[in-house]
């Protein structure tokens, strides 16, 4: 195996308490703490393994979004990986992007860098699509591995267990192949700071939709995005028989 | 130091000139030797605030505009060390356990020599990060918010550790010894303290000897409460050696810094010593008998010992108010959350102005320390030199201030802040140190006040040898008399309102007229004790804590017009924490200038003297309790 590919996403923070824009466009983003999509920095992890345990010559992160998307390029590097790719579209493009037009990207970006193994987080926790890697492995028509809690390489390809509902599913695939990040695969380290340092001198190639290819047209049209509803209060019963009515009541039970 | 003071009362006469005297008392190593020509000392102005500030001239080049001395990607590249210090402290330090056990395990140690956390600004070529005195603050107020033990283990490292090399290491020194401590896993300590010398530092009693064939040095002797004294490898160390003074032809004893490695041996150590707070800090006695050291390993130049240890602590001190700053925000998001959430008598705490009171103050205090201790990074950063008597004022604000912060987020926490479960209790333990080491706050406002009086009494000799020949200096007497007249009917002559936002002119005007008033009280004092004023610790003290009061009052009144100007987001509530601090501070300055003229207090200082005396005679309390038995 020589070279992977892995996939980081710029995101709202996990930690980040989300807020609805008033005209109910989106989210608010300006002046918001951001992140690598916690399923990425898995994918990320993974990849370095692979490179740390010799069984990867060169690991690539791509990021597709705005300016910032270089910062979490960065972070990548500084967890280990080689050398970064951003593809930057940002404002109104951005925001109607889909992961039909990330995977295209990523197939394209694949088969210039002859990548052998591209390495995906399962979803980001923004739009929580989960269709990314399902579909750049359809664009390149690779075998998928998705919803991966462990990775092993054999002779003629990779041994990966996958969290299915149920239980774990263990598949064999050939290379070259497309796999996603499940949260069990493995605890990502955090870059340290000589790491952080260093990375400032890897390199990050600037790319456009353009220079890829990709027609970014969307497909769809956000019609409105909304708060959960905000919960009930909620009221003391003095008994079950109470309850047992109110529930009735309300059509909860028969 | 205090023999120095000591020493001046008996004998004042023999001094050969005020200088000496304060040189002695001060933190401030004498830059220039005394062969120096006083034209060339002239050549150089002062721009510390501080300094002129006793002289009743705002000095504005430091303060403003609010100097920031990073640029864009200096700010992105400190930033990117933001999550993973913060992450280190949630998901691998554990504070409590660090307290409870008295050190810090192995694996969380692991960690931080990982994180890079010891080499912050050793250049990047020996193994470090390079990081200016701003990036290394920034980091340095994670460490404040979540462990200050842990920050002694950090701290002492690198802050005055290894700093000695750092800043005066020759390129061999800093090639061999750099690499280890900033990456190697080697801890440094710096040994200057010792068993009958604490605040006077010039009176250690360490003794290194020059062997015959002048190759090494055989140093005796012994250090006290050096923090990872225990755990160190390579320690800066002080010690008394012969000097020839090339002038006079004699020898004559004097400080000389060495870098000592465990491995040259006669190095030893005592048990980790039991304390009241920074318990995982290790802090022992370290024992020197018959260290060979080589000469190569002598830090700076032989005899100017006393200079590099007073350089580096005056250079590591500006990071104590970097790292409270984010101790108090930690006390600030304690009370806070308390206070939203508490019902007491059907309101929550919140909502009662006792509480209010508090909480602000709290905030404010914690806005300016936080304005001064990167006000002085940021000149440092720019090639200051000139801001000792600002980073003293720092050490002591930042201490003073994060321990009220604290008790009263205690105080505001009740019962529940008295348990150890808040974490608040340790803070406050771990807090109690920072008033004593790196200067006890007590010698550091001394060190304030009477290096000031000292620039402004040179400068009224100028004035005075102006006078002797007033036809070549016409000048300066037309100024100096202009100024004069304009401050003594009043009128005030410091005017700060051009300096300021339009929205602060009014807190301007107050520290304005602070300085005005500061400035007269130096000069009375001058007039009225000349050189004595060395003896008046009741006055000095007072005279420090209005420099302190203006020079915060200054620091957090340039930020909030930066804020102001560039639209900041909190401008309006910077505004509204500087008016509420100027209008206290100043208020402040004026009850303590009164308290240094008045007939009343000053004749309450002399009985403060009696009551000392005799307790002191008595070491115990004089009186009896009312009931006589």
């Amino acid at each position: 195996m020589s070279r992977v590919l892995v996939g980081v996403k710029r995101v709202i923070d996990y930690a980040v308490k989300i807020r609805v824009k008033p005209d109910k466009s989106g989210v608010v983003t300006e002046g918001v703490k951001h992140s690598m999509n916690p399923f990425d920095e898995i994918a990320v992890e993974e990849a370095v393994k692979m490179k740390e345990k010799k069984l990867a010559s060169e690991v690539i992160a791509l990021s597709v979004g705005p300016p910032q998307s270089q910062e979490t390029l960065r972070t990548a590097l500084a967890m280990g990986v080689d050398r970064g790719i951003h593809i930057e579209i940002s404002g109104k493009d951005y925001e109607m992007l889909q992961p039909i037009h990330i995977s295209k990207m990523f197939a394209k970006i694949a088969q210039d860098e002859k990548c052998d193994l591209i390495v995906l987080g399962k979803q980001a926790i923004d739009d929580d699509s989960n269709q990314t890697a399902q579909m750049t492995a359809a664009v390149l028509d690779w075998p998928q591995a998705v919803f991966a809690s462990a990775v092993e390489k054999t002779d003629g390809g990779l041994k990966v267990v996958r969290e299915i509902d149920g239980g774990l599913e263990t598949i064999t695939t050939k290379l070259p192949a497309v796999v996603s990040a499940d949260l069990r695969l493995n605890i990502p380290r955090y870059a340290t700071l000589p790491n952080i340092m260093k990375a400032k001198k890897k390199p990050i190639k600037k790319l456009s939709a353009a220079d890829v290819g990709v027609d970014i047209k969307p497909r769809i049209e956000v019609i409105s995005v909304e708060d959960p509803p905000i919960r009930q209060a909620g009221s003391i019963v003095p008994d079950i028989d109470t309850l047992v009515s109110k529930l009735k009541e309300a059509g909860h039970v028969k | 130091m205090f023999r120095a003071i000591n020493k001046v009362a008996k004998n004042s006469k023999a001094l050969k000139n005020q200088t000496e005297v304060i040189r002695c008392l001060s933190a401030q190593p004498q830059t220039k030797s005394k062969q120096t020509p006083r034209a060339e000392k002239a050549a150089k102005p002062n721009l510390s605030f501080v300094h002129n500030l006793f002289r009743g001239q705002v000095e504005s080049s430091q303060v403003f505009p609010y100097p920031i001395a990073l640029n864009q990607e200096q700010i992105e590249y400190v930033g990117a060390f933001v999550d993973p210090v913060s992450k280190f402290f949630s998901e691998v330090n554990n504070a409590d356990r660090n307290d409870m056990n008295a050190q810090v395990d192995e694996e969380t140690l692991k960690h931080l020599w990982e994180l890079g956390a010891f080499g912050l600004q050793v250049p990047q070529e020996l193994g470090g990060l390079e990081l200016n005195n701003t990036q290394y603050g920034r980091l340095a107020e994670i460490i404040g918010m979540n462990d200050l033990g842990l920050g002694i283990v950090i701290g002492a490292h690198q802050s005055i550790g290894f700093k000695g090399i750092l800043l005066y290491g020759t390129k061999e020194q800093k090639e061999k010894y750099l690499p280890k401590v900033s990456s190697g896993g080697v801890y440094a300590a710096f040994a200057l303290t010792e068993p009958s010398s604490g605040s006077d530092a010039a009176s250690i009693k360490c003794r290194a000897v020059k062997s015959a064939d002048g190759k090494h040095y055989i140093l005796n002797g012994s250090k006290i409460w050096i923090s990872n004294g225990g755990i160190a490898d390579i320690m800066t160390v002080f010690a008394q050696t012969e000097v020839l003074d090339e002038a006079t032809g004699q020898k004559k004893d004097k400080v000389t810094a060495f870098i000592v490695e465990r491995g040259f041996g006669g190095v030893s150590n005592g048990p980790p010593e039991k304390k009241m707070g920074i318990k995982c800090s290790n802090t022992a006695e370290v024992y020197f008998e018959d260290v060979k050291i080589p000469v190569e390993n002598v830090l700076g130049k032989e005899g100017e010992g006393f200079k590099v240890a007073m350089n580096i602590l005056n250079n590591g001190r500006f990071g104590m108010g970097m790292t409270l700053g984010g101790t108090m925000r930690y006390c600030i998001q304690k009370a806070t959350d308390h206070a939203t959430q508490r019902t007491q008598f059907g309101k929550k705490l919140e909502s009662y102005g006792g509480i209010q009171e508090k909480l602000a103050r709290m905030s404010v205090l914690q806005y300016v320390n936080q304005s001064i201790a990167y006000m002085i990074s940021g000149n440092m950063d720019l090639g200051s030199n000139d801001y000792h008597l600002e980073a003293a004022i720092s050490k002591v604000f930042a201490s003073e201030a994060a321990w009220y912060v604290c008790d009263e987020a205690i105080q505001i926490l009740g019962g529940m802040g008295f348990m150890r479960d808040t974490q608040l209790e340790r803070f406050m333990r771990d807090l109690r140190i920072f008033r004593i080491f790196e200067g006890t706050n007590d010698i550091l406002r001394l060190f304030v006040a009477l290096t000031g009086i000292q620039y402004a009494g040179s400068h009224l000799k100028e004035v005075q040898k102006a006078f002797q020949n007033p036809a070549a200096n016409l000048g300066l007497i037309f100024k100096e008399a202009s100024k004069r007249a304009s401050s003594y009917i009043g009128l005030g002559g410091v005017d700060m309102t051009g300096l300021v936002e339009p929205s602060l002119k009014n807190s301007a005007k107050l520290c304005g007229e602070s300085i005005d008033m500061f400035a007269r009280t130096v000069e009375s004092l001058l007039i009225k004790y000349g050189k004595k004023i060395v003896d008046e610790q009741f006055l000095l003290n007072r005279l420090a804590d209005s420099a302190i009061d203006i020079y915060a009052m200054a620091s957090s009144l340039s930020r909030a017009s930066s804020a102001l100007k560039s639209n900041s987001p909190t401008a309006d509530f910077e505004k509204l924490m500087v008016e509420t601090w100027c209008v206290e501070a100043s208020d402040r300055v004026r009850i303590n200038l009164r308290k240094i003229h008045s007939a009343e207090f000053n004749e309450n200082y002399k009985r403060m003297s009696v009551i000392s005396k005799k307790l002191c005679e008595a070491h115990d309390i004089v009186h009896n309790n009312p009931i006589g038995v």
